[in-house]
């Protein structure tokens, strides 16, 4: 490849490669999943909707969640246009890959076959409306995950499908997701060689902190590791990762400062209460730095450059943090900007794709 | 300091703004109650347009449970992370000692002088007028003596 042509295809932004792992492609309106439904559920959809856990969303600073730039001129809402996502996001950006994530809420709907038929038509709209016509776009596979037969027959329906590349769920689920519930998911995701993308978010019926019900978004904005932490826990401590020895497990959007602090106490406390879970056989960390993976967005912006390198330190997982935009919504982060400019090439091109390229064997 | 003459003011009615890009930077041109501010269309965050974002005042509190709004319009907010920047001084809202965005010094001008002092033949001992026609507005506005217009002040390049 030419220098001129490796410029181009790599960006000139960041003169990097580079793979998004959080972007929300959106539905055009409520009548965008119709022709994707079979008929029992379409009128199922007309008549009755979705109802999942009330109360868990709160009224984000801007209208869809979305960077006030981002509504396209064509009128539909952001993230909907698929030809304003290519100029704003992937053209603008020399992104070579990005990963669809769709939040619709298809997992967390009450009637667990509808959900789960909510769940395929997301998966067959993405097909037919974004991986078709836009080769640089994979995708999550959108599942009904509080069932795992479910969850299960959707992942083996587009497992085999290289334009899939993970399966998600979200960080506030009915019950912790290491739970035995949730561990047929966890078999057809390792059967298609599949990771297990977590994404900030849901409602899972649980007040969305330990303390209860908050008052402000920025409370559940700034509050969500408080959901990130007793998932991984449970993954970790149920033995998740003890029984599916190749399973890999993504948090999408819930920061990582936190992660270290967590390690540690979960280091000392298993040495403490070892016996309680004797399953677990090696220190909870190692299952972390085997089995976890990082996306960037919202990065951590500590006051002092230096306390950012001392985390990266701190959290040995260099090769295990993967950059991601969030685009379109309104806590956005921008690839030249957000990863420190500082940092060794070589380890801003694993954080841009490399990582990334690897787990999802893209 | 060069200027650049970038809109005629009726271009720009209070409440509105127009974006130019003027020796390669992009710049915000707001017009605040007929007042004229300038200020760069780039976040000190993470670059985003803050020029692109929604104009809003402030809102304050002295103990919780009391809200105070005051100075609508004068309150841009980056259409990315809804930081707040003070039109009239480039200060952010929340930090307003380290984070700030560049603001520049902009004129009303009425068109005869702007064409008097382009026209005019260098003086070695005056100070040089300075006046630039930016690239953008010598397509789009010729300046006519009888038309007042919006002008901006940039350091000169380099």
């Amino acid at each position: 490849m030419t220098l001129t042509a490796m410029q181009e295809s790599t960006g000139s932004r960041t003169a990097l490669r580079l793979v998004d792992c959080d972007i929300h492609n959106a539905l055009a309106s409520d009548q965008a999943l119709r022709k994707y439904l079979p008929a029992r559920w379409r009128r199922h959809h007309e008549l009755f909707g979705m109802r999942g856990h009330a109360g868990a969303y709160y009224p984000r600073a801007n209208p869809h969640a979305a960077r006030t730039d981002a509504w396209p001129p064509s009128g539909l809402p952001p993230g909907a246009d698929l030809d304003f996502l290519r100029a704003q996001l992937l053209d603008y950006w020399h992104i070579d890959i990005g990963i669809l994530n769709p939040l619709i809420g298809a997992g967390g709907v009450l009637n667990l076959e509808y959900g789960a038929a909510l769940a395929r038509a997301i998966n067959d709209w993405q097909i037919a409306e974004w991986l078709e016509p836009e080769p640089r776009l994979r995708a999550s596979i959108v599942v009904a995950y509080e069932d795992g037969d479910l969850a299960a027959a959707e992942i083996d329906r587009l497992g085999d499908d290289p334009r899939f590349v993970q399966v998600l769920v979200v960080a506030r689920t009915a019950e912790p997701l290491g739970r035995r519930k949730y561990w047929k998911m966890y078999e057809a995701a390792v059967r298609h060689g599949l990771p297990i993308g977590m994404h900030f978010g849901g409602s899972g019926g649980a007040p969305i902190t330990g303390a209860g019900w908050p008052s402000f978004y920025i409370e559940d904005h700034a509050g969500m590791p408080q959901s990130f932490q007793p998932q991984l826990t449970s993954m970790i401590v149920e033995g998740v990762f003890e029984h599916f020895p190749s399973l890999q497990f993504v948090l999408i959007e819930g920061g990582f400062a936190w992660l270290p602090s967590l390690m540690w106490r979960l280091d000392r406390a298993w040495k403490l209460l070892r016996e309680e879970a004797p399953h677990l056989r090696r220190l909870p960390s190692e299952y972390i730095r085997e089995h976890v993976w990082i996306t960037t967005q919202p990065m951590e912006e500590p006051p002092r450059p230096r306390q950012f390198a001392e985390l990266l330190a701190q959290l040995g997982m260099n090769d295990r943090l993967m950059f991601a935009t969030d685009y379109p919504h309104w806590d956005f982060d921008a690839p030249d900007e957000a990863i420190p400019s500082w940092l060794e090439p070589e380890l801003r091109q694993r954080i841009f794709a490399e990582n990334a390229r690897t787990l999802y064997r893209l | 300091m060069p200027r650049y003459v970038v809109a005629t003011v009726e271009e720009i009615p209070p409440g509105q703004r127009k974006i130019v890009e003027v020796s390669g930077i992009s710049l915000g041109i707001f017009n605040v109650g007929g007042e004229f501010f300038a200020l760069r269309n780039r976040c000190p965050h993470q670059g985003g347009p803050l020029c692109q974002g929604r104009l809003a005042g402030i809102l304050q509190a002295r103990e919780p449970g009391e809200y105070i709004y005051s100075r609508p319009g004068e309150i841009l907010r980056c259409p990315w992370h809804g930081w707040e920047f003070d039109i009239r001084t480039g200060q952010s809202w929340f930090d307003p000692r380290r984070v700030r965005t560049r603001r520049y010094p902009v004129q009303i001008e009425p068109g005869a002088a702007l064409l008097a002092a382009a026209d005019a033949p260098p003086d070695p001992e005056a100070p040089a007028p300075g006046l630039q026609k930016g690239p953008y507005v010598a397509e789009t506005y010729p300046v006519s003596l009888d038309r007042q217009y919006v002008v901006v002040e940039l350091p000169a390049a380099g």
